[in-house]
């Protein structure tokens, strides 16, 4: 394959006129639009294009009221929650039916084929997108917003942000922190048989977002 | 595939077909004109997106260079092809190494492009396309109609014949069941597959990162569940830094589909690190050129390399939106195709493609990388022409032109032509289209002409007569 190297990029360069090692000009700085809004009006605005999207928003006051929402959609089923201390701050990996604390790769996929919920946290949540931001790590897996049918993601007001302008100027190289960052924008959906829009094709079909507005006048 | 399949006539005359095709391009041009019109920015992205590619693609061995050394950062591998059978040996070559059996595959035009799904069932590895309109396609041995919805052309009762046949399903004609079921088929697929192979809408120099955006979740799922991710993507399809995507990123959903975003976002940047519960133990990017260097010679040509696959030039395009995505001679249809297919294959290879234009110009309009495909058809048209110097239809159209360029020339001789034209001329009753020419005049580059097209009745008086009257 190193052949091949070589040779891709002498072709490259003999259709450019470049020399290897040649440097670009330099590149005009990232066209960010900036949006200042308050706290409050992130939690609107993400909100209103969440519901667009047919997530269900849950806004809460306090963590145990976090935990008490989730238990109630829960309604008696089993979930996986993620590592995230903030879960279990809430106290929601100590209700009934909540399996947490996973490490091992293949234990947490078992959990999460037969799971009703998937619980988890979310780095970042978009206002102007109604998105979730998820980066991998130790507090938080892929598959558990993937393979349950339904996801909750429980966020704190303050960790919504204006935009993705926002979230890039906060996280201008997320390879960085994360092998994978990924932004859950609605449910899993499809429109390839007649255009006709169908929710939940690979992923989950419903969404939930619990908005912990503690401390937020 | 190297001869055009000319089932244009067909296609024209299927009411049910032309109806999809009406209806699908339609929804999409109205959510992207409704999503477009609220982004107070959008012109200005425009205008962004086509510099950064611009400077991607005229500085792009760089990249290419800074992209590998952050995959090798992060402990992934960039593998580089120089052509379809490359990346197959690889896939193969791996997939033996590992011992595995079943790949599973999110939507990725590169990798139809190479054939690669035929490639690798040669040598019977299963390799199985997850996105709902991609299976169907695959289980009807169909090439895409569509870039972004590849089978739009398929109703639900052919879907529901299709799965009974190939599925040994009941036949089930709502769309809500038709896709649980192939949920639940692919859902086993995916918790099998030893190997998920993506495309990449993006590679991002400064980080090493691979973006896939898409709806249903295949893509997370193909990069997520088994232990090897590879990627296989155009060495055109990298951006200098993860920033840029603020401006990519706004104009893609929103040109493509209508959304602000599309639901799944992924940025993937390498193997799962050490305290990651998940993800995958090996990442693999495959760069291929496949041709893609030919086209970068030409410096105003090297443009059609900006393309981001949106798909709205095919929605916008009169053509397309007629003739549908099955009567282009390769995988890219639609103002897009007609631009990359001869740049690919030689324009000699298909002559007529980039003459099956109306240049109307909408492709250029709604381009959310501002790709001046019309400038682009002209030019290759010219290039045809230089390409037969003889024979064909070319020859007495050629003649033809000479003859009309000479007679605009000369004023008078014009007038004179124009009358005599207009008198000689058949008048359909009831004001109606010219279907064909009277007998003397319907030889040579005008009966050709007149094949593939009506005129409308000539004028009573010509504009010169109405000109001078009205300076009186």
């Amino acid at each position: 394959m190193n052949d091949s190297r070589a040779a891709v990029l002498d072709r490259v360069r003999a259709a450019l006129g470049r020399k290897p090692g040649q440097q670009p000009p330099p590149l005009p700085p990232a066209l960010f639009s900036e949006r200042n809004l308050t706290t409050p009006e992130r939690v609107e605005l993400f909100v209103q294009q969440f519901e667009k999207l047919n997530g269900k928003p849950v806004r809460v006051r306090s963590r145990s009221d976090a935990a008490a929402a989730v238990r109630d959609l829960m309604n008696g089923q089993i979930a996986v929650a993620s590592n995230a201390p903030s879960l279990s701050e809430c106290g929601i990996t100590d209700l009934a039916g909540v399996q947490h604390g996973f490490t091992s790769r293949d234990d947490l996929r078992a959990a999460c084929t037969t799971a009703a919920f998937g619980i988890t946290s979310a780095t970042y949540a978009l206002a102007d997108t109604g998105s979730f931001v998820m980066l991998a790590g130790r507090e938080e897996a892929r598959l558990i917003s993937l393979l349950p049918p339904v996801h909750i993601g429980v966020i704190p007001a303050s960790g919504i942000l204006a935009s993705l302008d926002e979230l890039f100027m906060r996280v201008p190289k997320p390879a960085d922190r994360t092998s994978s960052m990924v932004l859950i924008t609605g449910p899993s959906r499809t429109a390839d048989i007649e255009q006709i829009l169908v929710r939940g094709v690979h992923g989950p079909g419903e969404i939930y977002a619990v908005i912990v507005e503690e401390g937020e006048q | 595939m190297n001869t055009a399949p000319i089932k244009i006539k067909q296609t024209i005359a299927d009411t049910d077909l032309q109806k999809a095709i009406y209806t699908a391009t339609g929804r999409l041009m109205a959510h992207r004109a409704t999503s477009t019109d609220h982004l107070p920015e959008y012109q200005e992205l425009r205008t962004a997106a086509h510099e950064l590619k611009r400077h991607t693609i005229d500085n792009l061995d760089y990249y290419i260079e800074q992209f590998e050394q952050n995959v090798s950062a992060h402990g992934g591998k960039v593998v580089f092809c120089n052509d379809a059978a490359e990346v197959a040996d690889f896939v193969l070559g791996l997939a033996k190494e590992r011992q595995a059996h079943l790949i599973v595959k999110s939507k990725s035009m590169t990798t139809e492009e190479i054939d690669l799904n035929e490639r690798l069932e040669h040598h019977e590895l299963e390799s199985v396309e997850t996105d709902l309109g991609e299976y169907i396609l695959q289980l009807a041995h169909q090439r895409p109609y569509h870039i972004v919805a590849p089978a739009l052309h398929m109703t639900r009762y052919e879907v529901a014949d299709l799965f009974t046949e190939k599925l040994g399903v009941e036949n089930e004609v709502v769309i809500e069941k038709q896709t649980k079921i192939a949920r639940g088929v692919l859902r086993e697929k995916f918790l099998a597959a030893d190997i998920g192979i993506t495309g990449a809408n993006f590679l991002i120099a400064d980080s090493g990162a691979v973006v896939v955006v898409e709806n249903e979740g295949n893509a997370r799922l193909t990069t997520s569940a088994p232990k090897i991710h590879i990627a296989i993507a155009g060495i055109e399809k990298l951006i200098p830094r993860a920033t840029d995507l603020v401006v990519f990123l706004k104009l893609l959903g929103r040109s493509a589909t209508g959304q602000a975003l599309t639901v799944y976002t992924s940025f993937l940047s390498g193997p799962r690190r050490g305290e990651e519960v998940d993800g995958p133990d090996e990442f693999y990017i495959v760069l291929l050129d496949g041709g893609r260097t030919k086209l970068l010679v030409d410096a105003e040509k090297r443009e059609s390399l900006f393309c981001i696959r949106c798909g709205a030039c095919l929605n916008h395009c009169p053509v397309y939106r007629k003739i549908g995505g099955h009567n282009y001679p390769w995988i890219y249809s639609g103002p897009i195709g007609k631009i990359i297919t001869p740049q690919f294959h030689g324009v000699m290879e298909d002559p007529w493609l980039p003459f099956a234009s109306s240049l109307c110009g909408a492709c250029a309009e709604v381009c959310p990388v501002k790709i001046d495909i019309p400038k682009q058809l002209l030019q290759l048209r010219a290039e045809v022409s230089e390409g037969k110097k003889s024979g064909g239809t070319g020859s007495s159209e050629r003649r033809g032109f000479h003859l009309y360029a000479w007679l605009m020339r000369h004023p008078g001789l014009f007038r004179l032509f124009g009358r005599l034209g207009a008198k000689m001329a058949p008048r359909p009753d009831g004001g109606g289209w010219i279907h064909r020419l009277p007998g003397f005049m319907n030889v040579g580059p005008l009966r050709s002409w007149m094949q593939e097209r009506d005129l409308p009745p000539p004028a009573p008086k010509s504009f010169h007569d109405l000109w001078k009257e009205r300076r009186k």
